[in-house]
């Protein structure tokens, strides 16, 4: 039996998990349509590859590239691209992203495919190749593609492999399920990976000891193996990566580091179960196992949901009462989010669909001042003093924030949920955590900015220097012409000029007739605008300010004196 | 259908602000029961008033700055405030010396700061001293412990208490007497041995000082209900106390005639215990940190010892806990926690660095 270590912190919220564990993975009927975002990972999307119209065959590839940072996604059954536009999916922020829209023809006919019966044979970096085409990424919730974590670090040789098994959210039970109904999956899963990591010297499962009909199906199928399956007593959130590594390893992982700088790497049971189906089976992730609950549910169970299935479409099959939902919530309770739309459809992150009544879950109380009780700090499992970080985000004191160590903050909302104010405090740091972001950026673009003007000015006046040292050499050259001429052709050269710019400036002056014709055309232009004057003095004086009437005095002077001058000009050019 | 879009998390535990506050004044029970026993019905008439204004001069103020009244009356902070003013006051005090002090608290030291939590002082413990500082003969007049009375004297009943306080009628003699820190002050000259055995007060009581004693004793059951509630943590009290004790054995002195008087004596005197669970407890005004916490205690049990000893007050607890109300924000800058995956602690202070 292994050591376990204590986290610091933590809360024991209601767990909620009974419900949907009565009965076993159900699967729901094909839905008509499915949705599928082409961005359900951490990194960059990858491109379309496919075509409105075209027909596809389940599992096959709807993107054009597939390497570790643009994972693929497939096409969850058979049918036709009906649409590739953007939807509502399923973000925190509530706006739509680029999906591709098939409608299922019914037959769920498979693309072929084909896995490897003995892994054992393959070379580590082929199997991560097919991990990569399958499109697998975290399923535990951050959707880090499984290929980078599992790829191998020189600097650092992974040799613990820790599988997550907590789920210390309440409600959620996919994990649990998985584990009970698909130990055989979970095992291949865990070994396939254990020969990509070079046979890692510890394996770890971390698990809840609210779960023993888990722990006792793992526990009897891994006798004979090297594999440690570690119980340890149920606190919110123990399941965080961080912590969890705490509690089987007694090590910390570094802030803003990974864990693999520890030399570990933490996989969660529906990862591991999707890496089987990659490699045995040549599947690549189009479904997975999603825990529909709630009291606004009549039916609350585990479904195995093709990804890209609408939520309306689960909870069109689980007796959903709309009237009685106070919220949706994708995820679990804590650090779930809530949705807009049930038109919204499961990715591969989805673990949970919670619906809760209004008595389950009843709108926010408002917020009370806070009166620095010290319970979140109690609560805070990262050891932060989330008071202070509160008081110092309203006062937006960003070197504060970041002194008080905010993006240690792992948002699990412990300390939001024993608040006796109902401060929303996660809400805070994320809000402050976007600001000085953003400030970072706005700092490195003022920067670069100003290093480009700096390099600008730089530039100039090099080339500034570039022109002086032109301009001397050629002042020298013509010195130097000039004196070897001066000698040759004497003096004459200067008069030739002066005659030549006499030349030009007889051409340039028009004909008498054209002077004239030019100064009776200004005569008669400054003759309508002294009548304009007139006129607008006249007006001024009736109705305008004695403002108004000095200037249009001052202009119609002055129009007057421009007829004047133009007079002369016409009398002179006549003699 | 659109559905609420609310960040998470989503659901909360039960409790909340009011209900601690609740909790707090439930807790004070044992105490001011102890006190009512002791001391007669001065204790419940200084509440009465207390609470009273408080919650008028609340209300009042509330009403002018445009806040909700009865969201805020929710919170019952001002009754604390209240009541544990009216638990540090001598019984038997006239009227207005409640009223004063707690105007004082909610006025000026709560509303006028910004309200709950933004107040930099414990409101009742400046209400105290401004009371103690403005009015010293009505603030150091205490009553006789109840087995100390002279024969044939009673404590004031109900109605003689509200004439007293209401009406400025003076009590009967030998009603009002000194408080044990009160006499060890002042019987200078004497050796520790012969105070224990001239004074009543000491030679008569079961462990520290007659009456007194029983009355730290109910702080100090409240103090631990509120403990394993979990409204507190050990750190603040533990320490004041500790500290307290740990300057009283090391400055007694073989009991000479020079001796501050022994750590038994301070730890169940005047407003040890009170202070310890009651007072410096307050999360307000306090530092945050668990290990600022001990700091700040260990400060506040500090200043106490040295005020008491060889100060001009027989008790210290309001000017102890106030001093170390100022020192909170510099001693919150210096003992932030550990955060997973540091190596070290901070400072709240820390710049970040320049590239």
């Amino acid at each position: 039996m292994s050591r376990i270590w204590e986290t610091p912190g933590g809360v024991h919220p209601p767990e909620n998990k009974q419900q949907s564990m009565a009965h076993n993975i159900g699967h729901l009927p094909l839905p008509a349509t499915l949705v599928i975002p082409l961005h359900q990972h951490i990194g960059a999307p990858a491109k379309v590859g496919v075509t409105v119209g075209q027909t596809v065959l389940k599992g096959q590839k709807l993107t054009d590239a597939s390497n570790l940072n643009n994972l693929p996604v497939h096409a969850s059954s058979s049918g036709t691209v009906i649409a590739i536009d953007d939807k509502p999916v399923a973000h925190p922020s509530g706006l739509n992203a680029l999906c591709v829209t098939i409608a299922s023809d019914g037959k769920d006919q498979w693309i072929e495919h084909a896995g490897i019966s003995d892994f054992r044979q393959c070379d580590p970096l082929d199997l991560l190749q097919m991990i990569t085409d399958a499109g697998i990424a975290g399923m535990g919730g951050a959707g880090f593609p499984a290929a980078i974590k599992l790829s191998p670090n020189h600097e650092k040789p992974v040799d613990t492999l820790i599988i997550n098994a907590t789920e210390c959210e309440p409600y959620i039970t996919a994990d649990d399920a998985a584990m009970q109904e698909k130990t055989q999956d979970l095992i291949q899963g865990i070994e396939i990976v254990g020969h990509i990591l070079n046979n890692p010297s510890r394996v770890l499962v971390g698990i809840e000891n609210n779960k023993p009909q888990a722990i006792k199906a793992l526990r009897s199928i891994i006798k004979e193996r090297a594999i440690e399956v570690v119980s340890f007593p149920t606190k919110y959130p123990s399941g965080g990566e961080k912590q969890l590594i705490y509690i089987l390893t007694g090590r910390e992982v570094p802030s803003g580091g990974l864990p693999s700088d520890l030399g570990m790497i933490c996989l969660n049971i529906g990862t591991l179960i999707a890496i089987k189906r990659a490699i045995i089976d040549g599947e690549p992730l189009i479904s997975r196992i999603t825990t529909v609950t709630g009291e606004a549910c009549g039916v609350n169970r585990n479904y195995e949901v093709l990804i890209g299935t609408p939520i309306s479409h689960l909870l069109a099959h689980n007796e959903f009462d709309e009237r009685n939902c106070s919220r949706l919530i994708m995820g679990g309770p804590m650090m779930g989010f809530s949705l807009t739309s049930t038109e919204v459809p499961v990715v591969k992150t989805t673990n949970c669909i919670l619906a809760p009544s209004y008595a389950e879950i009843p709108s926010d109380l408002p917020a009370q001042a806070c009166i620095r009780c010290g319970l979140c700090a109690e609560a805070c499992p990262a050891s932060l003093l989330p008071q202070q970080l509160f008081w110092y985000a309203q006062a937006k004191d960003q070197e504060r924030l970041e002194a008080h160590n905010l993006f240690d903050c792992i948002e699990c909302g412990a300390c939001s949920y024993v608040c006796p104010s109902n401060i929303p405090l996660v809400q805070h740091y994320r809000s402050s955590k976007g600001e000085i972001r953003k400030a970072n950026i706005d700092k490195i673009d003022s920067d670069n900015a100003r290093q480009r003007f700096e390099f600008r000015k730089l530039r100039l006046e090099q080339a500034d220097e570039q022109r002086q040292v032109k301009r001397e050499a050629r002042r020298l050259a013509t010195e130097q012409a000039r004196a070897t001429n001066s000698d040759a052709q004497s003096g004459s050269s200067a008069a030739d000029i002066i005659a030549a710019a006499q030349q030009r400036a007889i051409t340039k002056q028009s004909t008498p007739e054209q002077q004239k014709a030019k100064s009776e055309r200004a005569l008669l232009a400054a003759q309508s605008r002294l009548e304009e004057a007139e006129n607008r003095l006249t007006e001024a004086t009736a109705h305008g300010t004695k403002e108004q009437q000095a200037i249009c005095g001052a202009s119609l002077e002055g129009a007057r004196q421009k007829v004047d001058q133009t007079q002369n000009r016409l009398k002179e050019l006549s003699d | 259908m659109a559905f609420k879009q609310i960040s998470s998390p989503h659901g909360h535990n039960p409790q909340n602000t009011g209900w601690i506050m609740q909790l707090v004044l439930l807790s004070t029970i044992p105490g001011f029961l102890a006190l009512s026993y002791q001391f007669g019905w001065g204790t419940f008439l200084n509440l009465i008033v207390a609470v009273v204004t408080s919650l008028t001069a609340e209300t009042a103020i509330l009403a002018f700055r445009n806040r909700p009244i009865a969201f805020y009356l929710k919170d019952y902070s001002a009754v604390v405030t209240a009541v544990l003013l009216a638990l540090a006051l001598p019984p038997l005090v006239p009227w207005w010396v409640v009223v004063v002090g707690s105007l004082f608290s909610i006025v000026v030291a709560k509303q006028l700061y910004g309200g709950l939590g933004y107040n930099p002082f414990n409101p009742a413990m400046v209400g105290y001293v401004v009371l103690l500082i403005s009015f010293p003969i009505e603030m150091t007049t205490w009553i006789t412990p109840l087995s100390l009375l002279p024969d044939g004297v009673n404590h004031p009943g109900l109605w003689e208490s509200i004439s007293i306080v209401f009406a400025g009628n003076t009590p009967v003699d030998g009603v009002t007497g000194a408080t044990p820190l009160d006499l060890f002050k002042h019987s200078n000259g004497l050796v520790v041995d012969q105070i224990y055995q001239n004074e009543a007060l000491f030679s008569q009581a079961s462990f520290a000082g007659v009456g007194w004693e029983w009355v730290n004793v109910g702080f100090l059951i409240g103090g631990l209900v509120l403990l394993k509630t979990r409204i507190f943590t050990w750190h603040g009290p533990l320490a004041m106390l500790g500290t307290l004790a740990l300057m009283s054995i090391l400055f007694w002195d073989g009991g000479s005639s020079d001796s501050p008087g022994s750590p038994i004596m301070h730890l169940f005197s005047g407003a040890s215990m009170m202070g310890a669970f009651f007072i410096l407890t307050d999360p307000v005004s306090s530092a945050v940190s668990n290990r600022g916490r001990l700091i700040y205690g260990a400060l506040i049990g500090l200043l106490v010892y040295v005020i008491r000893a060889w100060g001009n007050y027989p008790d210290a607890m309001a000017f102890a806990v106030l001093l170390a109300n100022f020192a909170a924000p510099f001693i919150d800058n210096y003992t932030l926690p550990r955060t997973y995956g540091h190596t070290d602690r901070r400072k709240a202070t820390e710049k970040q660095e320049e590239e």
